[in-house]
């Protein structure tokens, strides 16, 4: 293995990457525990109190249930959406196939800012700002590309013979699709409805245009909070998102080894 | 019996693109009719003359000025933190590969506002960082990490990382690991090896990875926001300013279509190095 006669720098030099990638972002846990009441490292004690304000705290909680419902309808209608765009575009044939699959592709490409805005005036005109529709329009627009790469190169991993020995064995086009395709595919579309459901989860730069004081979600009332005076109830809050995403990469990623062996 | 199932495969095949239609109509009409939306509003509120403010202050070039210089500072500063670990990802065997796509991937999905929330705790003056070395006596007075480019680049940096670091390794899978071996075989030394095979093949992942960080920071808004300097803000924070601060949909619009026309020039510039679909994540 040791052919490398550097090997043992590299293996240091990465360890320190791999702590400046992990350790900053999780400084936030310890401090959502501290007793004291300014945001200051280190934390003092150990106190569930700013938990409690964040479960009982009005603003904060609907924000929670808010952000949870539009992850959920976004996670739903990208996958939906996504996966019936990739197989339109991966097994249909058409003029301009090539160039629309990527065209699918450019909400990762344009800045969020300009997305932001654009969704912004189109919102402001259709009067859908500060609607929970209109969150999940807009957090769907940004979560289909994930969905239509996650979708199309799972339709391009698996086998077609295993179609067309479906199909030549009599079965149409729809038995083909639900009986073959569909399970083959299955956990790549789970993992692909989850990685939407995080990119929602996480959104805040098209949530702060199209949000109101009434309808806010969880990363819009953070910001808030950071911007103005900080007390940790904002480290517990970022913990809770840190959790939920955790599990929800946890659960991708197991859908998705499933799918490699 | 074989000529109908070609005939009926003929047809299924048509019908599947029509699968593609419902998803290509939801980005015209929310994605395609936003960005319009952005160019119509720039050249009619109240008109065209919007672009003007380019000429009547400096401050709008200058933010596109510093927009590029940090985002080509941070590419560079991912490049460099990514390649080696990219590359002991490729080398290093099947559990270090998991171990290190994990600490990768979760940064990649936890959210970006956590993280810059979380860069301000270490960076800022009675921060991490700062507490530290004043009782270690180190220093005698906090150093400025926080609210300049360094803050900025330190957290976009963060912030992009994982990107490079998957790009450069899905090129770096492509390489066929024979070619190095053969080298080495032949008499060059390892270090040869890496600099004469290794390192021109993973151009291509290099490539992908610069412009896929490039064009991402590009947009920032955030993480300039929160560890930013105030005075010399980035594009993307005047444009926010713009439309929700002094409401001005029309210089808003035009400076966003003004770095939409960059991002894509970028892009465009990026299609002849690499192919733009490997860079979306698409596999091959």
């Amino acid at each position: 293995m040791n052919r490398f006669p550097w090997k043992g720098g590299l293996h240091s030099v990465v360890a320190l990457i791999a702590i400046f990638l992990l350790l900053p972002t999780l400084v936030v846990i310890p401090l959502s525990f501290t007793e004291g009441t300014l945001l200051r490292w280190p934390p003092r004690g150990f106190s569930l109190r700013w938990y409690e304000i964040l479960l009982t705290d009005q603003a904060l909680r609907d924000a929670t249930l808010k952000s949870l419902e539009v992850g959920f309808f976004t996670a739903v209608a990208a996958t939906a959406i996504g996966t019936s765009t990739a197989l339109g575009l991966t097994r249909g044939r058409f003029r301009g196939r090539q160039l629309t699959s990527s065209l699918v592709l450019s909400p990762i490409v344009v800045p969020t800012v300009i997305t932001a805005i654009g969704t912004y005036f189109v919102f402001v005109r259709l009067g859908i700002v500060g609607t929970t529709a209109g969150l999940v329009l807009a957090h769907t627009v940004l979560a289909l590309p994930l969905v239509i790469v996650s979708v199309t190169n799972s339709l391009r991993s698996f086998d077609r013979n295993l179609e067309l020995a479906a199909a030549s064995l009599g079965a149409g086009p729809l038995t083909t699709f639900f009986r073959v395709t569909l399970p083959l595919i299955a956990p790549g579309v789970a993992a692909s409805a989850l990685f939407a459901f995080i990119t929602s989860w996480d959104e805040i730069v098209v949530a702060l245009f199209i949000t109101d004081p009434v309808v806010r979600t969880l990363p819009v009332v953070i910001f808030n909070q950071v911007r103005s005076g900080v007390d940790p109830t904002v480290a517990a809050a970022a913990t809770l998102l840190i959790l939920v995403t955790v599990i929800a990469l946890g659960v991708a990623l197991l859908a998705r080894r499933r799918t490699m062996t | 019996m074989l000529a109908l199932t070609g005939r009926m495969t003929v047809k299924r095949l048509r019908g599947w693109g029509l699968l593609a239609a419902p998803g290509i109509l939801f980005l015209l009409v929310l994605f395609g009719w936003p960005l319009a939306d952005m160019a119509i509003l720039s050249l009619t509120t109240p008109s065209p003359s919007n672009y003007a403010v380019f000429a009547e202050s400096p401050v709008y070039l200058d933010a596109y000025v510093t927009t590029f210089v940090v985002a080509l500072v941070t590419t560079g500063a991912c490049l460099l933190l990514g390649y080696p670990y990219a590359y002991l990802m490729h080398t290093g065997g099947r559990t270090l590969a998991l171990i290190l796509g994990f600490f990768v991937l979760l940064p990649f999905w936890s959210s970006i506002l956590v993280r810059t929330f979380a860069w301000s705790v270490w960076l800022q003056d009675t921060g991490i960082v700062n507490t530290t070395l004043l009782d270690a006596g180190v220093i005698d007075r906090p150093l400025p990490l926080i609210r300049n480019a360094l803050g900025t680049t330190i957290g976009m940096t963060h912030v992009l990382l994982p990107f490079m670091v998957l790009s450069l390794y899905a090129g770096m899978r492509r390489i066929d690991p024979n070619l190095t071996r053969a080298a080495m075989s032949l008499g060059a030394s390892p270090l040869t090896a890496f600099r004469r095979i290794f390192l021109p093949l993973s151009m291509a992942g290099i490539y992908a990875g610069s412009l896929i960080v490039l064009v991402i920071s590009l947009g920032f808004y955030l993480t300039p926001a929160v560890l930013g300097d105030p005075g010399k803000p980035l594009i993307g924070q005047l444009i926010v300013e713009q439309v929700t601060g002094q409401l001005n949909f029309g210089v808003g619009g035009a400076l966003g279509v003004v770095l939409l026309v960059a991002t894509l020039a970028v892009v465009w510039a990026g299609t002849w190095l690499v192919d733009l679909r490997s860079v979306m994540g698409y596999e091959e």
